[in-house]
């Protein structure tokens, strides 16, 4: 049963590919300022300039975990009685929790490269370390049970999951922060930075939040698209009956 | 039936259930003492009393926390047997009361563990606490809450899944972790003496707050989903 | 559409299926099925292992969602009506550790409307001693059968779903069971309407006193021949 909605309309695609061209144009100018324009810092010398990647990847990680509760949430509260929306929650949930992952992948790593040279270790459990393995850790436990739970029940148990995730964040932030504290404070707001090194900073977080929006979007239309295949599937093989199939309007449509 | 009526009824079946099959609580202790065992034979603990202090809390946590894992399993595995949990699911009686109910009973069976465990693991590491003592009767209850409470919540909603034993783990321990260093470190600050555990003591109770409401809350999408 | 519909159409309906269907991934357990059965009808539900017979009981009390397609109990969705519904599954819903008796008194406190039976009653009613101090998983099959159907009695519902009840009796015990069942459906609830019985089974014979109406499913399908 194809619907006209499977392929994102031309204007979609052509917005899609501009904002594809503006991100990677932000990105270039972030890099050359990260790069070429900003000082060397005065004590980690070149080795700071992976700061221009990890702050704003970093930051931005804490912002889909709510997009994901949102959508946790309005699929809960949907899903009885207007399952189309609840269908599209539950796809903004999933795009969210993989975003988060993601984020958190390269804020981990970045870090972890520039504690080799700056501390002489790979790893050490300080404050925001561990936050963000713990961060990393939720969200793949909440992927992970997507993986294992049979269709049917997977999307209520996964949003679940995703508030008692959500509740847990701002709670392990602040056990951390009360267990220890090695990390070097929050570099943007101390009011530290060097004014020369802030458009480095700004074109990067521009950047990484462009790309963000844009990968976000794509794995929400594409879980909206394996939506509609599973639901058309399932029709297909229900009108072969000789008995007559009309979907009723109106009526709940579950289970895709 | 008052909801603390219906959370009673509850709560004496599951006692009655484990008395007469007595597999839990049996097991749970057992497993317990076994990881004390193993850990001491990994590192000597009496002779080194002062690192003994430091991490026997950890330690104590990590046992308990594994032992009572496997008696979460257990305890809905009763409910999967004969189908009793379609039963459940068409009750009329509150969701919320059933899960209290059996967190309850989950709890009162690891605080029987506890009262066991703990003597035989101070004697084992030769453990002289240097803080004060009593704190532990207020830190045991509310980190095994804490356990025990999020616990059985997903042990329930990991029930019908594949791999439902491992399941478990993979979202209990994420969302545990703040409780669970909470705990450790206020055991900790107690057996050392050299902190105050007040503040630990303090993010526990805001924890089983917080997450006794969520679970409250939320367990009737877990139980009735199909 | 259905023979069934017509004869009843001014009645109060019992159960309403609207193009209902269950599907999992390629699978469908039930297709298309619309169905009206009045208050007070008695219905056997006839077909093969995998027919859909038990998706259909389970989906009537609410255990299950339609993927497609509405379920109406006395005109409002299962787990609204869950007070005047009980179900019956071929597992026995009863703990092993506890007696018979011990089992009903915890679930009789489960309801929220009185039981209209004691356990006492109930037990009898089936043939079972009430002071019998035997656990359930000490019982034998048939045993455990009565208990059962003891358990959803215990409520009086105005609509009783079984699924297979006589799998595991001999045939005295089943025509003891058809027996007890044809009176129940007799009896008028407390506001004086007739109550609903729908049972499934592959024992077409033993269940033909209570088939005032048969269905008969095929593939998930619903064979449009009435008895």
């Amino acid at each position: 049963m194809q619907t006209s909605s499977s392929t994102p309309s031309k204007n979609t695609q052509l917005f899609a590919g501009l904002w594809l061209l503006a991100t990677l144009a932000v990105l270039a100018v972030g890099y050359r300022q990260a790069i070429f324009v900003a000082p060397a810092e005065a004590t980690m010398g070149d080795v700071f300039r992976i700061f221009f990647y990890h702050v704003p990847n970093a930051s931005l990680a804490l912002v889909p975990p709510y997009i994901n509760l949102l959508g946790s949430i309005g699929y809960l509260y949907w899903r009885g009685k207007n399952p189309d929306r609840a269908a599209k929650s539950d796809a903004l949930a999933i795009a969210a929790a993989e975003i988060t992952l993601m984020l958190t992948t390269i804020g981990l790593v970045t870090g972890m490269l520039w504690a080799r040279p700056i501390w002489g270790i790979w790893w050490t459990f300080d404050e925001r370390l561990t936050t963000y393995l713990l961060l990393w850790l939720l969200y793949v436990s909440y992927i992970l049970l997507r993986r294992l739970s049979s269709s049917g029940q997977a999307y209520t148990l996964a949003a679940v999951v995703s508030i008692f995730a959500a509740v847990d964040v701002p709670i392990t932030f602040m056990s951390i922060r009360w267990w220890r504290t090695q990390h070097p404070g929050p570099v943007l707001t101390s009011g530290k930075v060097d004014h020369s090194m802030l458009p480095a900073v700004f074109w990067n977080l521009a950047g990484w939040a462009m790309f963000s929006l844009l990968t976000l979007s794509f794995r929400y239309l594409l879980e909206r698209r394996r939506q509609r295949i599973a639901v058309a599937q399932a029709e297909a093989f229900l009108t072969d009956d000789p008995a007559v199939f009309a979907p009723a309007a109106g009526v709940p449509l579950r289970g895709y | 039936m008052t909801y603390l009526g219906h959370l009673l009824a509850h709560l004496r079946k599951d006692l009655r259930l484990e008395w007469r099959a007595r597999d839990s609580v049996n097991g749970m202790l057992f497993f317990a003492l076994l990881v004390v065992v193993v850990f001491a034979l990994a590192f000597d603990p009496t002779a080194y009393p002062t690192i003994a202090r430091q991490i026997s809390g950890g330690l104590l946590w990590v046992g308990l926390l594994f032992a009572s894992m496997t008696a979460l399993n257990q305890s809905w595995s009763r409910e999967l047997r004969n189908g009793v949990l379609d039963a459940h699911r068409l009750a009329a009686a509150p969701a919320s009361a059933f899960f209290a109910g059996k967190a309850l009973a989950n709890f009162l069976f690891v605080t029987a563990v506890e009262v066991v465990l703990a003597p035989v693991f101070a004697v084992l590491y030769n453990l002289h606490p240097l803080g004060r003592t009593s704190v532990l009767l207020v830190i045991l209850p509310l980190g095994t809450w804490a356990l025990v409470g999020n616990g059985t919540f997903f042990a329930a909603l990991s029930l019908r899944t594949r791999n439902r034993e491992l399941l478990l783990p993979l979202v209990l321990l994420p969302i545990s972790a703040p409780a669970l260093l909470a705990m450790i470190q206020a055991t900790t600050a107690v057996l050392t003496g050299e902190s105050e555990p007040g503040l630990w003591i303090n993010l526990l109770i805001a924890y089983d707050i917080v997450f006794t409401t969520l679970c409250v809350l939320l367990f009737d999408f877990v139980l009735r989903e199909d | 559409m259905l023979p069934l519909a017509a004869p009843f159409a001014t009645a109060n309906a019992a159960v309403t299926l609207d193009r209902v269907s269950r599907v999992y991934g390629s699978f469908a357990a039930l297709r298309n099925v619309s169905l009206t059965l009045p208050e007070g009808a008695s219905v056997v539900v006839l077909g093969e292992n995998g027919a859909g017979k038990s998706t259909l009981l389970r989906m009537l009390a609410g255990l299950l969602t339609p993927s497609y397609g509405a379920v109406l109990l006395f005109g409002a969705p299962p787990r609204e009506q869950l007070h005047r519904l009980a179900y019956m599954s071929h597992a026995p819903m009863l703990y092993d550790e506890l007696t018979g008796a011990e089992n009903l008194r915890y679930f009789a406190g489960l309801q929220a409307s009185p039981a209209s039976l004691t356990v006492e009653e109930a037990l009898s009613r089936v043939g079972l001693d009430p002071a019998l101090p035997r656990r359930v998983g000490e019982y034998s099959q048939g045993m455990r059968q009565r208990a059962s159907l003891a358990r959803v009695l215990l409520q009086q519902p105005d609509l009783l779903l079984l699924d297979e009840p006589f799998s595991n009796l001999d045939v005295s015990s089943a025509r003891h069971m058809v027996e007890l069942l044809g009176e129940y459906t007799t009896i008028a609830n407390a506001e004086g309407r007739p109550r609903t019985l729908l049972l499934t089974t592959h024992q077409a014979e033993l269940a033909r006193p209570l088939a005032q109406t048969t269905i008969t499913l095929e593939a998930g399908r619903l064979k449009p021949a009435a008895a």
